[in-house]
């Protein structure tokens, strides 16, 4: 029975690991040996000039869109962690009159997924000017209402004691925030932050709509032109594809911990 | 008073945000639903009700909601009973519990680009030297055109094992945290009682224990099936078949249909309002 069971997790194990041993194989690959009639598992030998030829091809902005994907992904993560914890922490602990109104407001955005909006997003951001701009690829996904709905979900559990010392030694909201609330939650903020760098980091229908001049692509739309429009060496292909994924390997396998928790935090409580 | 500007200081910038890029969108969208809107998004043309009805009687349209029907139809219940059975597996070993998980776990670090370009050029690919096909030659079997054939729909497979492979560590995720929150107690209690088969314990202690979490992950599997449109665009192209609303949406509106506001924004509204009506019924069944 045990071995049957560990039998089953190598074997799913080793499918799940196929596809990224294709994705190394075939891009350290020489053309003949991706298209050849008679496919092998191994290459003859591993050809570590691809490397070269990929970040020298001028057809490519592998660079760039390297660039640009790691640009948008920071900026989205820090300003949704900004804005959202900022109102969670405000519909949480301030009381005001109004606060119920502003918090169905949040609250109603959650049943409407944000791709499904996409095209009138495009008209707003459009009017703004903001096509193919990193204000364009950044700013609208900075306002999520999930986020902010799990922060105050959050803050509502967070410890009265700690916040009362604060208020005693003369900090008003503000100061109870960023000093006592902010620096004892990094758990927290790690977990929704790792979350939203690699859901910023694949997103591929906004970058796809906004990012229309060739100089705004992040990767994911580099890699989706060359694909759906074959126009690149297979082998070339496959090692952009490599590349793009090595920021979020290593986040990863640095930040595993936070990962799980944010996975369990931003899907249980949906 | 200094509750309503400390108030504000917090959650103004936010709800600004949400006025502007999620509301304002929603109503400007709405009344572009009513407006004869081709390459305007200022227009004058009043149609009424006419973008509905030309959206709710446009095949294309409606095809492409039983293309999503169909395919949540399959990737909803696999991804479901997969993900547990998977959670079940590594939940229950003792040694090298965290190594399975993060294999598990690890294609979620791909986008959906990634996928598509193994799935559709190594994996898939309908010439004799794709990975598929090459198994296949092993049993001599014939090669298979998987992605550009509709008869049969073999790219139905292509799009369902790639949606699996990338989902199914996140969902797994989800079910062993649930596993975790149930009380060793009630196993022992359940062990006393003479529950002994590992099938009695999961059907009358775990599986009622994992409510919460299953419905959780029902629903966020549903719509999550509602918005697929990275893998079909990439794998599958802007053909003429398999495809789902979003990318029919985009094709009539940002694509190369031309910009027609109008129709893509009635088209919006009537798939939000699905999913807001398959959200509330999924909470009215589920909710207890």
């Amino acid at each position: 029975m045990k071995a049957l069971r560990y039998l089953a997790l190598w074997v799913s194990a080793g499918l799940f690991l196929v596809p990224f041993y294709l994705i190394v194989r075939n891009g350290l690959a020489l053309e003949s040996e991706i298209t050849a009639t008679s496919w092998t598992l191994f290459p003859a030998s591993f050809h570590w000039e691809n490397f070269t030829e990929l970040f020298s091809d001028p057809a490519v902005p592998m660079v760039r869109s390297m660039v640009n994907s790691l640009v948008v992904a920071v900026l989205q993560t820090v300003g949704q962690l900004l804005f959202c914890s900022l109102a969670g922490y405000g519909l949480a602990r301030i009381p005001y009159r109004y606060s119920n109104v502003v918090f169905y407001a949040v609250v109603a955005t959650l049943m409407i997924p944000a791709a499904v909006t996409f095209v009138p997003t495009f008209v707003v951001v459009s009017t703004l000017g903001w096509v193919s701009d990193l204000r364009g690829l950044v700013i609208p996904g900075l306002f999520s209402g999930f986020t902010a709905f799990l922060f105050r979900q959050y803050f509502l559990n967070f410890p009265h004691e700690l916040e009362e010392a604060a208020r005693i030694d003369g900090l008003g909201h503000w100061g109870t925030f960023w000093r006592i609330v902010v620096p004892n939650s990094r758990g927290f903020f790690a977990a929704l932050g790792v979350i939203s760098f690699v859901t910023s980091w694949n997103q591929f229908l906004w970058p796809l709509v906004i990012a229309q001049d060739q100089d705004a692509w992040t990767v994911q739309v580099a890699l989706s032109t060359f694909l759906t429009a074959q126009s690149l060496n297979v082998h070339e292909l496959f090692l952009a594809a490599a590349v793009s994924i090595t920021p979020l390997v290593i986040v990863f396998v640095a930040l595993q911990r936070f990962l799980v928790r944010g996975v369990t935090e931003t899907g249980i409580k949906g | 008073m200094r509750h309503s500007r400390a108030f504000w200081l917090f959650v103004g910038p936010f709800t600004a945000g949400l006025a502007i890029f999620v509301y304002l969108p929603i109503g400007w969208s709405v009344l572009l639903s009513f407006f004869d809107a081709r390459n305007t998004v200022t227009p004058s043309t009043f149609v009424g009700f006419a973008n509905y009805a030309d959206m709710l009687t446009d095949a294309s349209f409606l095809r492409s909601l039983g293309t999503f029907s169909l395919f949540a139809l399959f990737v909803v219940p696999l991804t479901f009973v997969l993900a547990l059975a998977l959670a079940l597996l590594v939940n229950g070993i003792r040694s090298m519990q965290a190594f399975f998980r993060s294999v598990f776990f690890m294609p979620f670090a791909c986008s959906y680009v990634v996928a598509s370009l193994v799935w559709k050029l190594s994996i898939f690919n309908g010439v004799r030297f794709g990975l598929a096909n090459t198994v296949l030659g092993w049993f001599g079997a014939e090669p298979i055109a998987w992605t550009v054939s509709t008869s049969p729909p073999w790219y139905w497979l292509v799009l369902v094992t790639l949606r699996l492979w990338l989902q199914l560590g996140f969902y797994m995720i989800l079910f062993i945290a649930g596993l975790q929150r149930i009380p060793r107690v009630l196993y022992e209690a359940a062990s006393i009682d003479g529950a002994s088969s590992g099938w009695q314990t999961l059907r009358f202690i775990t599986l009622p224990q994992l409510r919460t979490t299953s419905v959780a992950v029902l629903l966020l599997l549903l719509v999550a099936a509602y918005q697929a449109f990275d893998e079909f665009y990439n794998v599958l192209g802007a053909g003429p078949f398999g495809r789902p609303p979003l990318l029919y949406l985009y094709n009539i509106a940002l694509g190369s249909g031309g910009q027609d506001f109008g129709h893509g924004s009635a088209g919006a509204v009537i798939l939000t309002l699905l999913i807001a009506g398959v959200t509330l019924a999924h909470g009215k069944v589920f909710a207890r």
